[in-house]
């Protein structure tokens, strides 16, 4: 059954790309300043919304599992801030793309994309301590207070770029309507594949956790 | 009601001050991680000399991120000692057992490692001044104040951290992993301020913004550690 | 209300029970020697009792206050495996700040009445990585008896005691039990253990397969209460 929906949605996902690759390539015209670069920002804007969404949810996974002790919600969360890494990262890299494009250079230190390296910073970082800490429910703890002090920070570091630095990119409100939808149309597969991801992870969490089970107990007897 | 209100409060503080002077007299009396950061501060301070060779006008320009890059790397061994002192003879077990909160443990480790940071950074500021010829003490009070708050939001971030690395094996080299991130928008302010205070700037207009952040960081961060600590704790 | 209660306690670590559905009373005045193998749960369930660690399910109470409560950690009492004591301290600065932590009203006598009864008053000033062994030994007795708790939970107290301190925890040990103190200790050491004990438990893989008075069959023959109703 999982199998069925996990293929129903690659399958929905894939086919709103193709749909969406042919409208953003073909249907729409060029942008004035940008010409045809400008069309990688369907998936570097969307790709950013995701990881955010991804993050959110860790966060609140992780203050369930602090509330109600069920390893489920920290199999979650470490899945979905997995999930949100690779957006995440999917939108650094579209976005430097973009920059190299129309600025010339690979990294300008604008205001969205370094808050999206510094929150991938921390993230990795929640990867990485509970890659170090064996015990599932200690694992779980302590990941679960990194998520909540991590996600506090995100809009703290958007603030203080900001005010570090000019905006360079286009603000939103500038972007006409067609576009609006266009995103918002190259969001859906995106988040369809983050289901699936994070459907997939979620199926390894489970395993490892019932494995971590019957290893303790075959050693114990 | 308020009486035991104020009896508990009365007695957080008191069994956190308890806790933050069995720290001090501990450190000082062996005085290691407080050697070690001071030598290491002087390191960096030298290094960046040789690696960048800055004129006088160069060095006051970077001379906010240069003081907090020092501060922040010595005083990472500061705090990885802070929780990880109590692990020898299990320590820590007797603390928790206790009836102590664990918000009062933390807050009592956090003002030690106030202190100390605060010790090692009192030396490096002279140290600065002379190795690189900058006059750091045109606004010297606002300097403080500001070097205060920085170094506040560096000691919850790094004492929280420590008490949930404090088991890890990899514990020096996970925690400034996980600190330094968190810390940007901390450090990013405490730069703002310093290089224009070490200008000889005053503390109003243009900068009051980024001593606002630096104050919602630390009220933020403390508030969280607060909250939290209790739980990293307790197993 | 028995100072230690102990109902339905589960713990697990991940999907592995350690403690399962784990329940006892232990009266005041009374010595609860808990035995098992290594593994079958003792120091979880003690850390649990001690309020170090929280029970996935179950509740634990101690002189009728919740493990983690402030009321019940003010009258327990541990002795594990580590002395608890800062190296870099004398021996009254150990005994001065947990007096404090604790809130005694006089910490500073307690201090010094506790290093007389435990033969360390010369060496109050001695700094405890300079300790021998033994030193070191009487020295976190005396912080788990400092602040005179009504509950005493120790982990295999007598394992790494050498003569001297056996002998003095002992005499602790007995004089608490006569003045209504309740006392469980956890241990391998089963002839020390089983003299003060009055009741004991047995823990097999986590679960409580036995508890009841000490007769003096398991005082005689250590190995009884294994046989009867562990594995042997």
């Amino acid at each position: 059954m999982r199998q069925k929906i996990m293929l129903a949605m690659t399958g929905i996902a894939a086919l709103l790309l193709a749909r969406n690759l042919y409208v953003m390539l073909l249907v729409l015209p060029d942008e004035k300043h940008q010409n045809a670069a400008y069309r990688i920002m369907f998936f570097h804007v969307p790709d950013a919304w995701t990881a955010f969404l991804c993050f959110l949810a860790a966060m609140i996974a992780s203050v369930l599992y602090l509330v109600k002790n069920d390893l489920r919600y920290d199999g979650f969360a470490a899945s979905i801030t997995e999930v949100g890494l690779v957006f995440g990262a999917a939108n650094l890299v579209t976005g430097m793309i973009w920059g190299r494009v129309i600025w010339g250079v690979w990294w300008a230190w604008d205001v969205r994309l370094t808050t999206m390296l510094v929150g991938w910073l921390m993230y990795a970082g929640y990867l990485m301590l509970r890659r170090a800490i064996e015990e599932p429910t200690e694992r779980a703890k302590m990941s679960a207070v990194v998520s909540i002090f991590a996600f506090a920070d995100v809009p703290i570091i958007f603030f203080s770029i900001r005010w570090w630095r000019n905006q360079q990119h286009p603000p939103p409100a500038d972007l006409p309507p067609e576009w609006w939808a266009a995103l918002f149309m190259n969001w859906i597969p995106l988040l369809l594949l983050a289901g699936v991801f994070l459907m997939i992870r979620m199926e390894q969490e489970r395993i490892e956790r019932q494995l971590n089970g019957l290893r303790r107990t075959v050693h114990a007897f | 009601m308020a009486v035991p209100a104020l009896r508990g409060s009365v007695r957080f503080l008191r069994q956190s001050l308890t806790i933050a002077s069995k720290d001090l007299r501990s450190e000082l009396r062996t005085k290691e991680a407080l050697n070690a950061s001071v030598a290491f501060a002087l390191v960096i301070l030298l290094l960046f000399s040789f690696a960048f060779e800055p004129t006088e006008v160069e060095t006051r320009q970077i001379s906010g991120g240069l003081l907090w890059l020092v501060f922040a790397f010595a005083g990472a061994l500061i705090l990885n000692r802070s929780f990880a002192r109590e692990l020898a003879n299990d320590c820590l077990d007797a603390l928790v057992a206790a009836p102590i909160s664990g918000a009062a443990l933390f807050l009592g480790k956090a003002l030690a490692n106030l202190a100390l940071l605060l010790a090692v950074e009192l030396v490096c500021l002279p140290v600065f001044g002379v190795f690189y010829n900058v006059p750091w003490t045109l606004q010297f009070w606002p300097l403080m104040l500001v070097v205060l708050l920085g170094t506040w939001g560096l000691t919850v971030v790094g004492t929280m951290f420590s008490a949930l690395t404090v088991n890890l094996r990899l514990r020096e080299l996970m925690l400034p992993m996980l600190v330094y991130p968190i810390m940007v928008p901390g450090l990013l302010a405490a730069v703002q301020l310093t290089t224009p205070l070490v200008m000889g700037q005053p503390l109003a207009g243009d900068l009051i913004p980024w001593l606002r952040l630096l104050i919602a960081f630390d009220v933020i961060f403390t508030a969280l550690a607060l909250a939290l600590v209790e739980t990293v704790l307790v197993r | 209300m028995n100072p230690v209660q102990v109902a339905g306690v589960w713990k697990f670590y991940g999907d592995f029970p350690a403690l399962r559905d784990v329940g006892f009373e232990v009266q005041p005045g009374a010595c609860m020697a808990l035995l098992g193998r290594n593994g079958a749960g003792k120091t979880t369930l003690l850390r649990i009792v001690a309020g170090l660690a929280r029970p996935t399910r179950g509740s634990v109470s101690v002189c009728g206050a919740e493990s983690r409560d402030r009321a019940s950690r003010h009258s327990i009492g541990v002795l594990g495996h580590g002395i608890s004591l800062y190296d870099e301290l004398s021996a009254f600065e150990n005994l001065h700040l947990f007096g404090r932590i604790y809130g005694l009203a006089e910490p500073k006598r307690a201090a010094t009445e506790w290093l007389e009864r435990t033969g360390l008053a010369r060496v109050r000033d001695g700094l405890v990585r300079e300790f021998s062994r033994g030193m070191r030994q009487r020295l976190a007795v005396a912080r788990a008896f400092l602040h005179e708790p009504s509950v005493l939970l120790l982990d295999e107290p007598f394992t790494a005691l050498d003569d001297r301190a056996i002998a003095l925890l002992q005499t602790l040990l007995r004089d608490a039990l006569a003045g209504g103190r309740t006392i469980v200790i956890s241990t391998h050491q089963l002839r020390e253990a089983l003299a003060l004990a009055t009741h004991v438990a047995l823990l097999v893989r986590g679960r409580l397969a036995h508890t009841g008075e000490r007769t003096a069959e398991m005082l005689e023959d250590t190995g009884w209460l294994y046989r009867h109703y562990g594995e042997a």
